[in-house]
């Protein structure tokens, strides 16, 4: 008790510095949270994603298109539940940094395959009524305030002109992960348009996207599919979901492994900061060791209060860190909600703080440790100051 | 009489480990802060070299990029007639009349697929982008299935060396040669006989039409004629401009990214740089009550505790700028959001960026110092002797 009593009061003999090194921990801390919070968001859509569900697309790249007439080929594939397919839109609304991802879904299919979306009855009903008919989600209405039989236009960056929709739905996901800032639009109205036009496109969709009756066999039926189409004139590429949306995110791996860099430099600068404020206390209380030697405490007592104290201080820091994470990841969201739809605090964010404080406040405590418990007791009281 | 600068340099010596462990934490930060100046700086010299200021491009309107764009023959044969248009030593215009599309590579060290761009040439390709030279084999014949890579491809991509053969559009295809662009995007791309990857990938429509200004004040007036063509629906850009405009989002990102961390981080290094000056300040008190005794100016005193603390600023930012010098060696690749295709640039340091890293530097420690040193200059002389 007396020990943790002399850690407190070590710890708040020079208020000023104590205060700053905590400030310090506080800002490395909060920053720490931030950027792994950031690149846990960059991940949300792999979480989203499914394993029972399969993406099929052109296996030259994702720009190429296949015919329509495959889907009555995969739904014939042992182990095929579901079918439904669509065209990545990438229309834009008004101004291009209003982004958002827009789709045209065979809509039936589309619901019936994405469970986790929920669209009310009666929306849905209205939704499959009108053929110019688009459902949002939930936090991408809120976004740009719509209501419900609002007409949006988008502008055609792929598919040229400006495309009319009316706002029949609004759907929220089923669970915390889901997606809720995405367009739909019936890939009907896309395809009429367009074979009206003579386009290339007519009759031809971006992705299908299949239910398997049972996800563990989903690599099999995966193959299944690639081998029907093979040496055909669009040979196919199917995977899980998650993969789909994994070679995604890999592609732009350079910049996540730069933000994860950062995020542990971070780290280091403020051990730099921390090492410093023990290495000054240290040394101001050499003396204060020396005497402590003479009254007959062991090296490893004097350790104990110096690391002590060091602990001390940096969780303070950490825990105040901690507590201010999600109040500006909250304001982060507000910023980039758009990009990055799951943007919320993880336990293992948390966790990996605590972990990095720890370690700071153990390693900043090494060299003043080292220099209190080697001195010998005669040099310690001849110095001063 | 001024305090000798030797004393706040001693001063910093005498200290060693603080000194090092303050330095090492603005060292870090300036490190950060310079390693995104010339990320940003990379990618600008990428887009600025990669286009060209006597350059057209022509897309279709309301497509943002290459990829997205169709061009029918019929209106790539209407802008190939374009008065403004530069005519090369054979007597025909310099026009080329490009496709690009992407196919998706898998790369030699991880074997995880990237997007990659391919560009279907035409007669004029070469001559319109002087900044791409053939560095081995030769280039594709006209109507054979034969590609040339980009350096950046060939030694990154599965398949994309020379000898080696790439499979696409039911047909095998022969990489001839290696072609370096430089710093430019196009060291990031595969280029072949545009008709025959018509061909081989059903498009009917070209991509883009690129051409050469004869004069390139010409350009509004050939921008306007093309853009009010009833029979075209089409849009001219210069071909730097619409590189910029390719990135722009990726720019931005790197800038916000790069901005609000080396905010956040040198708040926890003057935090450092305040807590030694402090001390520094705390256990010299009968040594500054002394020099005011001596007959040493308040101002004096102020402007050696300050200095102490730019050379501890000083220190950092040059250990700082020489570690961030070697990540010129490296060249990141990442995708482009807005095409979705593969982009590479690497490091890039300027001598303005080595200016704005010192400066930095310095600013840290001044603003870590400000507060110590005028803790250090109002000092009570008489109490301040009475410490000791």
């Amino acid at each position: 008790m007396y020990i943790l009593k002399l850690l407190f009061r070590n710890a708040f003999r020079h208020k000023l510095r104590t205060a700053l090194t905590i400030l310090g921990v506080t800002v490395a801390i909060l920053s720490f949270g931030l950027l792994r919070t950031f690149i846990d968001a960059w991940y949300s859509g792999a979480e989203a994603s499914s394993a029972s569900r399969l993406v099929t697309r052109n296996a030259t790249s994702i720009i190429f298109t296949l015919p329509l007439a495959y889907k009555d080929k995969i739904r014939q594939i042992d182990g095929v539940k579901q079918i439904s397919w669509g065209d990545w839109f990438g229309g834009i609304y008004i101004e291009e940094k209003n982004f958002f991802a827009n789709y045209a879904v065979d809509a039936k299919s589309y619901i019936e395959l994405y469970s986790e979306y929920v669209l009310p009855q009666a929306q849905k009903e209205a939704f499959f009524r009108d053929r110019r008919g688009c459902f949002v989600g939930r936090k991408l209405a809120e976004r740009f305030h719509w209501k419900i039989g609002d007409i949006i236009t988008l502008k055609g960056t792929i598919f040229p002109g400006n495309w009319a929709f009316v706002l029949r739905g609004i759907y929220y996901g089923k669970n915390e992960v889901a997606d809720e800032t995405v367009f739909f639009f019936h890939w009907d109205y896309l395809n009429e348009a367009l074979k009206k036009r003579g386009s290339i496109f007519a009759d031809q969709v971006g992705f299908y996207m299949i239910g398997v009756k049972d996800p563990n066999r989903a690599a099999e039926v995966a193959q299944a599919i690639d081998r029907t189409f093979k040496n055909s004139l669009a040979e196919t590429l199917t995977e899980t979901e998650k993969a789909f949306v994994l070679s995604f995110i890999s592609m732009s791996d350079a910049i996540i492994v730069a933000i994860q860099l950062v995020s542990f430099v971070v780290i280091i600068i403020i051990m730099a900061v921390a090492a410093n404020t023990m290495a000054m206390t240290a040394r101001e209380r050499i003396g204060e060791y020396a005497i402590f030697k003479t009254l007959g405490y062991r090296g490893w007592r004097i350790a104990g209060m110096i690391v002590g104290e060091s602990l001390f201080i940096t969780m303070i820091g950490c825990l105040l860190g901690i507590a201010l994470t999600p109040f500006a990841t909250a304001e982060f969201r507000q910023l980039l909600g758009a990009y990055f739809p799951g943007f919320a605090v993880k336990m293992e964010t948390v966790y990996m703080a605590l972990g990095a404080a720890v370690l700071v406040g153990l390693c900043a405590a090494i060299i003043p440790t080292w220099r209190a418990v080697t001195i010998r007791i005669a040099d310690g009281l001849r110095r001063i100051g | 009489m001024g305090i000798p600068i030797s004393y706040s340099f001693r001063n910093l010596w005498t200290r060693r480990l603080t000194t090092v462990l303050t330095a090492l934490g603005m060292a870090l930060v300036v490190f950060v802060f310079a390693a995104i100046l010339m990320l940003a700086e990379g990618l600008r010299k990428t887009l600025v070299e990669t286009g060209s200021y006597d350059n057209v491009i022509v897309i279709r309107k309301g497509s943002n990029s290459e990829v997205q764009s169709g061009v029918s023959r019929y209106q790539a044969s209407i802008i190939e007639t374009e008065p403004e248009a530069a005519i090369g030593a054979d007597g025909r215009p310099l026009v080329a009349k490009e496709l690009v599309v992407l196919i998706t590579l898998p790369k030699r060290a991880t074997n995880s697929p990237s997007n990659v761009v391919i560009r279907g040439m035409g007669t004029s390709s070469l001559t319109l982008r002087p900044q791409v030279k053939l560095i081995a084999g030769r280039m594709p014949k006209a109507g054979s299935s034969e590609i040339v890579a980009g350096r950046s491809i060939a030694e990154r991509f599965k398949g994309g060396g020379i000898g080696e053969t790439l499979r696409f559009g039911m047909r095998d295809w022969r990489v001839v040669g290696i072609f370096d662009a430089g710093n430019t995007g196009f060291s990031s791309e595969i280029w072949g006989d545009a008709d025959q990857l018509l061909q081989a990938f059903r498009r009917p429509a070209y991509s883009s039409v690129i051409f050469k200004l004869r004069d390139p004040s010409e350009f509004e007036t050939v921008k306007k004629r093309i853009e009010n063509d009833p029979r075209l629906t089409l849009e001219a850009k210069r071909e730097n401009q619409y590189y910029l405009d390719q990135s722009r989002m990726m720019a931005k990102f790197l800038r916000i990214l790069g901005m609000s961390l080396t905010i956040i981080f040198s708040l926890g290094a003057i935090i450092g740089a305040m807590i030694t000056m402090y001390s520094a300040v705390a256990t010299r008190t009968g040594e500054i009550g002394t020099m005011r005794a001596l007959g040493f100016k308040k101002i004096s005193i102020l402007g050696a505790f300050i200095m102490e603390a730019l050379f501890l600023g000083l220190i950092g930012g040059c250990v700082g700028l020489f570690l961030a010098s070697f990540l010129q060696l490296l060249t990141i690749s990442t995708m482009n959001f807005q095409t979705f295709s593969e982009l590479a640039f690497s490091f890039t340091l300027t001598s303005d960026i080595v200016w704005k890293g010192l400066g930095f530097s310095l600013v840290m420690g001044f603003i870590g110092g400000a507060l110590p040193a005028v803790r250090a200059s109002r000092m009570n002389i008489v109490e301040s002797l009475r410490t000791v």
